[in-house]
């Protein structure tokens, strides 16, 4: 009992970072209709950065987050506007797909040659300290990682619900044509709404960084987790890619101490294919059935 | 005279907004019944509806008096309801020929055979035709202008001799000459016993060649009747020219 | 413009199309005579390897629209399924028993994609995309960790093959040239029937696919299974040409990404592309490792020459040569 709730917390803890990093990947979706293959070479690539800040410059890894959020912003917005504006609109999806993972392989590749491909992992000051609640050892990072996400997820949620950009944002997942003819340039959107979704990717890096060990490979796991829970909650769903993210965490973490961390390691795929079998939308995405 | 299509009670929510609101008619088998209404009064939702594109929250729908309760597109395409887009929708990257034969609408099997057979070939013949379409027959439908596509769209539902086609704007963006190509074509394809549901703007060409006229607002049915009287309804009126 | 309602029905054969046919197999036999080198054998049997790979791939990928984005999950169970049937303790009488036991993997992997298929390809493309990488991802965390079955991370030992030494490579090319004539020929025939008609549909516009009345989730299952099967059975010839397999190498993301370049870079979609990609890309990838080494570079060649394909020539290489009305005369068959 007391493993299964050690199981539960963590999962709830590590839970609140695929929220966050599903959540930029949704938005993406929601905005362009286009799964982004390269959200998890981009958390990696976050990671690194974050590495690099710190072991250079000594910056806190969540601190970091304030510099690489925005770097990521940009780099998001150039990318979207080199790689996928470009794209014939027939093709679109199809193609979007295998340049974003184009996109991630060619950043595993740099980051590789970069730093080669030894695993790395952020040790900050805290990163074994754990603290005692109740009797349940709870690891420091997670706790810290656990908080930044759910600020950053706040911060996320009154951009989108409050300001102008966010509005838009919202107004063109709904319904792309309505929104144009609301004024709303459909091509900024895009951009923005990559460039946020990467920036997410950001944040979410640092924090990765922290609790996981990683190197240039690590984004395969990544994505495939990733996927998982956006499928759960529902493609375009950012409140979707939020519940599903801490429900999957809570699975995988509550099957690696029941079963075996193996097993743990399937609960994505598995889930994954349980909500094909069952509900293919997801619990919050909305039945697409192409331009009607 | 039987009814081909009923539509009871039909409702269909996006979110907040409710597209379709308790909607309520029906076709007669033999006729080319025509659905308009304002902007957004919910008629291509009504079409996606019936077609098996987007799943009825409440609400039936009956062809040939069974329900399509689940049913898929190409379902209710082998049984006989086909329906074309306002978008046109044709697939670009083969060419008007094989737009047509691919649109026979076979089972697995059928399509081992041969790319065009003798058969086909002399099908999807009668048909480029009819429509005019034999010079274009080996241009890729994207070289086609907007014009020839809605053509095409209109003679690759025939392809499977349907008893029940929806036209989603047969005659939006079309010039003149071809409107009423169009009307011929609808007209001559009833008098064979198809039947025709025709969501339109154009309002002369529904004075012309539709009967009945069912208007649709804000999801619901607000007015049934041959054209005449409907064009003169004032709720009708009201729903057009009003906020 | 001629006139397009010629009478008769599209040609399954055609007297040029024989012929390339027949210059082309007589070239894939002649070729280990013509070269007489190791490392030359070497380098076609890849070559021929991949080719059938992207051959099949483009059949799913290509025509119907689904990139398969985890091909390498089948081809990483083809080559354990024959470290599991044949393994290295044991001596082999027969060396061509390992080819013998392809038909059975094939069939193995074809129905093992049937219920991974249906699940993937039950929304769109891209969900399928997502359910493949994730296929991938998980075979290679299986395939290190069903220890009994894999071995693990020690990798598993096939029998050794007894060849000639003097010509060990070449049984293999012609196993390998076998699986791409089998792939050529698939494709061949989805094209020359309405198989190809429908996949070009789905991948057109599928609702509107469906809409019209094609049986798309049966088709679509076929391309997929089929193009899974041969992708498999290659995967078992090179674990017996290797001798000894790792998870990391058997499900190793770089042959997906291999696979699909060469189909986009030769011409997705078409019977030739993925062969004429297969036949650039192989002996560029063996100079670059001899020149470079190190696979990391591969990767952003790869991923760079991919990203530069799909933004610049997206049909591919034969297509923007042929241009679209010629390859269309070929599909159906006139007398070009």
């Amino acid at each position: 009992m007391h493993t299964l709730i050690q199981g539960l917390i963590l999962g709830v803890l590590t839970g609140g970072v695929y929220a966050l990093m599903a959540s930029g990947q949704t938005l993406i979706f929601g905005v362009m209709k286009v799964v982004n293959l390269a959200q998890g070479a981009f958390v990696i690539a976050s990671a690194y950065l974050a590495f690099t800040l710190f072991t250079k410059f000594g910056i806190d890894p969540l601190l970091a987050v304030v510099i690489t959020t925005p770097v990521m912003f940009g780099i998001g917005v150039v990318g979207h506007w080199i790689f996928l504006r470009p794209l014939r609109r027939e093709d679109a999806v199809e193609l979007s797909i295998l340049v974003t993972f184009a996109l991630a392989l060619l950043i595993e590749g740099i980051l590789s040659v970069t730093y080669h491909t030894t695993y790395r992992s952020i040790n900050t000051s805290y990163a074994n300290k754990a603290f005692d609640v109740g009797g349940f050892a709870i690891s420091a990072v997670r706790v810290y990682g656990f908080i930044v996400s759910c600020v950053l997820l706040l911060l996320l949620y009154v951009v989108l619900q409050k300001t102008r950009f966010g509005r838009a944002i919202r107004a063109t997942v709904q319904n792309p044509q309505s929104a144009t003819l609301l004024g709303v340039d459909s091509n900024r959107v895009k951009a923005y709404g990559f460039g946020l979704g990467i920036a997410t990717a950001a944040a979410s890096g640092s924090i990765f960084g922290l609790l996981f060990p990683f190197n240039s490979g690590s984004h395969y796991d990544l994505i495939s987790r990733l996927l998982s829970v956006v499928v759960l909650g529902g493609l375009g769903s950012i409140g979707g890619a939020v519940l599903a993210g801490v429900i999957i965490g809570v699975v995988s973490s509550v099957a690696a101490v029941s079963w075996s961390p193996t097993w743990s390691e399937m609960t994505f795929f598995i889930v994954l294919l349980l909500v094909l079998l069952v509900r293919p939308q997801g619990m919050f995405g909305r039945v697409e059935r192409g331009n009607l | 005279m039987s009814e081909l299509l009923r539509v009871e009670n039909l409702t269909k929510k996006f979110g907040e907004l409710t597209a379709v609101d308790n909607c309520s008619f029906s076709v007669e088998e033999g006729s080319i019944t025509a659905l308009i209404g304002p902007n957004g009064s919910g008629k291509t939702t009504v079409f996606n509806l019936i077609t098996g594109y987007l799943p009825s929250d409440s609400g039936k729908v009956e062809f040939s008096g069974s329900s399509t309760h689940g049913e898929g597109p190409g379902n209710l395409y082998r049984k006989g309801l086909t329906r074309t887009f306002q978008q046109a929708r044709v697939f670009a990257d083969l060419t008007v020929q094989e737009n047509l034969i691919v649109a026979r609408g076979g089972t697995l099997r059928s399509f081992f055979g041969r790319r065009i057979s003798i058969d086909d070939r002399s099908r999807a013949a009668e048909l480029l035709e009819e429509f005019k379409l034999s010079h274009v027959a080996d241009l890729y439908a994207s070289e086609l202008s907007w014009g020839q596509r809605k053509l095409l769209e209109f003679a690759s539902v025939l392809m499977s001799k349907p008893r029940l086609v929806l036209l989603d704007e047969p005659t939006a963006g079309v010039n003149p000459i071809l409107i009423e190509t169009m009307a011929t074509h609808i007209r001559s394809y009833n008098e064979a016993g198809v039947t025709f549901l025709i969501v339109e703007h154009d309002m002369s060409f529904v004075m012309r060649v539709c009967n009945p006229v069912i208007v649709l607002d804000r999801g619901k049915t607000i007015a049934t009747g041959d054209p005449e009287t409907v064009q003169s309804d004032p709720r009708v009126l009201d729903a057009y020219l009003g906020d | 413009m001629k006139n397009a309602t010629q009478s008769g029905a599209s040609a399954f054969f055609t007297r040029i199309g024989l012929l390339r046919g027949g210059l082309f197999v007589a070239a894939l036999i002649a070729m280990p005579e013509i070269f007489r080198a190791h490392w030359i054998w070497n380098l076609l049997f890849f070559t021929v390897l991949y080719a059938a790979m992207s051959s099949s791939w483009n059949l799913i990928g290509g025509f119907a629209g689904y990139p398969s984005l985890g091909h390498a999950a089948f081809f990483g169970i083809g080559a354990y399924a024959v470290a599991f049937f044949f393994k290295n303790t044991e001596i082999l009488t027969n060396g061509w028993a390992p080819f013998f036991s392809l038909p059975l993997i094939g069939i193995g992997c074809a129905l093992l994609a049937l219920p991974i298929g249906w699940l993937a390809m039950r929304t769109r493309a891209d969900v399928f995309a997502i359910v493949t990488i994730t296929l991938l991802f998980v075979a290679q965390t299986l395939g290190y960790n069903l220890k009994g079955l894999t071995g693990g991370a020690q990798g598993a030992g096939v029998s050794r093959a007894p060849f000639n030494l003097d010509i060990f490579e070449q049984p293999f090319y012609f196993v390998a040239a076998a699986l791409l004539l089998l792939a050529m020929g698939i494709t061949y025939f989805v094209i020359r029937t309405k198989l190809g008609m429908a996949l070009t549909a789905i991948r057109a516009d599928e609702d509107k696919a469906k809409g019209v009345g094609v049986p798309t989730t049966g088709v679509k299952l076929l391309a997929f299974s089929v193009s899974v099967a041969i992708t498999g059975m290659a995967g078992a010839v090179w674990a017996y040409y290797i001798g000894f397999i790792y998870p990391q190498f058997a499900f190793d993301p770089l042959i997906t990404i291999a696979i699909v370049l060469m189909t986009f870079l030769g011409g997705r979609a078409t019977l030739w592309g993925p062969v004429l990609g297969a036949a650039i890309l192989m002996p560029a990838q063996q100079l670059l490792a001899y020149y470079v080494g190190g696979s990391q570079i591969y990767l952003i060649a790869y991923a760079a020459i991919f990203l530069i394909i799909m933004l610049l020539l997206p049909r591919g290489i034969l297509p923007t040569l042929l241009g679209k009305r010629r390859l269309a005369a070929l599909s159906q068959g006139a007398r070009s």
